[in-house]
């Protein structure tokens, strides 16, 4: 174990990507790195994407300034490592989609742009600012000693969000990245689709009532009730979680829920929230809630935008019953959950009307059948239908 | 705090939600989340805001009374008062 000088380099965040553009270095040379600290932000077709070390060491240089448009690969800083060379190369983020086990450790905590410890940085008035105002410090961009967030940045952030919105997604591009995947994934990938219809009578009074007694701040979705039930499922059904690569299936132990968010003005992104079968719903809806205002605020992390294992979508929202999804590759699953809606539906041998919800599965014939496939469906189903399990 | 206040506060946060939206031309009585494009999660949002700026906690029950911009306004002047 020597220490050596190892090259940090762009990052490909997936088979589409070529290159990306430096926009800002949130360590200077000589600050010390942990592995999985964000190190710099890079814009990408994907929009801003806050981009990790995957080693210990110093920051022994900076080799590409902010503005400064490069191919994927190329070397951004040299790194002074404490652990051998050779080693420290394979784990630098250059990889086109990791697969989970040898993804960085994700933080129990929260992480936000400038953290020690997995505390954001910020003087203790802006803190008091920020949560008299009910503004997420996640979401701002510090301008105090070290990015530290203070007053200013609050008081700036409140009076222009519109100016803020515009950083970091390019909407164009974002459109030519979906166009590249989904070309791909109906290209290559053999889909098979499957529906069920539940009734969620059921879960919908336990959120009633589970959120009767809280404030909104603490209130829960019932999309969380749904991550949690397809996470949970995929215990069970392993072979709906992971990736297709060259020709074979690798099954992922970790379950890494790709998120699909639409973008206000049009849009779309999957980033993955991490080992979703582990979180009680109220850590998961915090989780939810900070990965929807950090990908519309384009501050996403490159693990993030690479990892899912699987994609959860609820078009549910704009009234549609059902729909059908594209794969994202590699991964090999998508389950998708309709809108609620008011049905007739059989209860013992009376007609009631009761809230339906219609959960669909787009799956890889590659990898699993028809048969398999509603049993996971079944499964998913059946745990939505006791959120006091979940 | 008068009605011209808590409009202002209640487009403010309107607006985070919304931020591409050109409230100006919003109709007072069409429904915000097909006008805005809002969803649930944008709608919880818009709950916890105006919970910390107003100390209005809108129960879930009540969230039918805020579907356009004037019932929002009456409903939460209600509270206010």
């Amino acid at each position: 174990m020597a220490a050596g000088l190892v090259d940090y380099r762009m990052p490909s965040l997936g088979s589409d990507m070529d290159a990306g553009t430096l926009v800002e270095w949130l360590v200077r040379p000589g600050d010390r790195v942990r592995r999985g600290d964000i190190v710099a932000v890079i814009e990408t077709q994907k929009g801003a994407i806050e981009i990790e070390v995957f080693e210990a060491g110093e920051i022994a240089e900076i080799l590409v300034g902010p503005g400064e448009k490069v191919p994927v690969g190329t070397p951004l800083a040299r790194l002074r490592t404490t652990i051998s060379a050779e080693g420290a190369v394979a784990a630098t983020a250059a990889a086109p989609a990791p697969p989970a086990p040898s993804a960085p450790a994700p933080s129990p905590k929260l992480v936000a742009p400038r953290h020690e410890g997995g505390r954001i940085l910020a003087s203790p008035a802006a803190r008091d600012l920020a949560r008299s105002l009910g503004v997420d410090l996640a979401t701002i961009a510090g301008s105090g000693p070290g990015g530290a967030i203070v007053r200013a940045d609050i008081l700036e952030h409140r009076a222009a969000p519109r100016e803020k919105k515009a950083v970091g997604l390019d909407l164009a591009a974002m459109r030519v990245a979906i166009a590249a995947a989904m070309a791909r994934s109906k290209r290559e990938i053999p889909h098979y689709y499957l529906q069920h219809q539940i009734d969620v009578a059921r879960s919908e009074e336990w959120l009633a009532q589970t959120n009767a007694e809280r404030p909104p701040a603490d209130r829960l979705l019932f999309a969380v009730l749904a991550l949690k039930a397809v996470a949970l499922a995929l215990r069970r059904f392993p072979q709906f979680n992971g990736y297709w690569r060259d020709g074979t299936f690798e099954p992922s132990s970790a379950i890494h829920v790709g998120t699909a968010i639409a973008i206000r003005g049009g849009g779309l992104a999957a980033p993955a929230l991490h080992d979703v079968d582990q979180l009680a719903l109220d850590e998961l809806m915090t989780r939810l809630r900070d990965l929807v205002q950090r990908m519309r605020a384009g501050r996403i992390r490159g693990s993030e935008m690479t990892d899912a294992t699987i994609t959860v979508s609820s078009l549910g929202e704009r009234g549609v019953e059902a729909l059908f999804g594209v794969i994202y590759p590699p991964q090999v699953a998508l389950v998708g959950f309709g809108t609620i809606v008011r049905r007739p539906w059989l209860v013992e041998n009376a007609i009631q009307a009761r809230p339906v919800v219609t959960i669909t599965l787009a799956a890889d014939h590659r990898v699993s059948d028809g048969h398999a496939g509603a049993l996971f469906l079944a499964e998913i189903g059946k745990l939505v239908r006791e959120p006091e399990k979940l | 705090m008068n009605e011209n206040e808590i409009r202002a506060i209640f487009l403010e946060e309107l607006g985070n939600v919304a931020p591409e939206m050109d409230l100006a031309t919003l109709a007072p009585n069409a429904d915000l989340r097909e006008a805005l494009d809002i969803d649930s999660m944008d709608f919880l949002n818009l709950a916890t805001a105006v919970h910390h700026r107003l100390g209005v906690d809108i129960p879930e029950l009540d969230y039918p009374k805020l579907v356009t911009l004037d019932s929002a306004l009456r409903y939460l002047s209600g509270r206010l008062k």
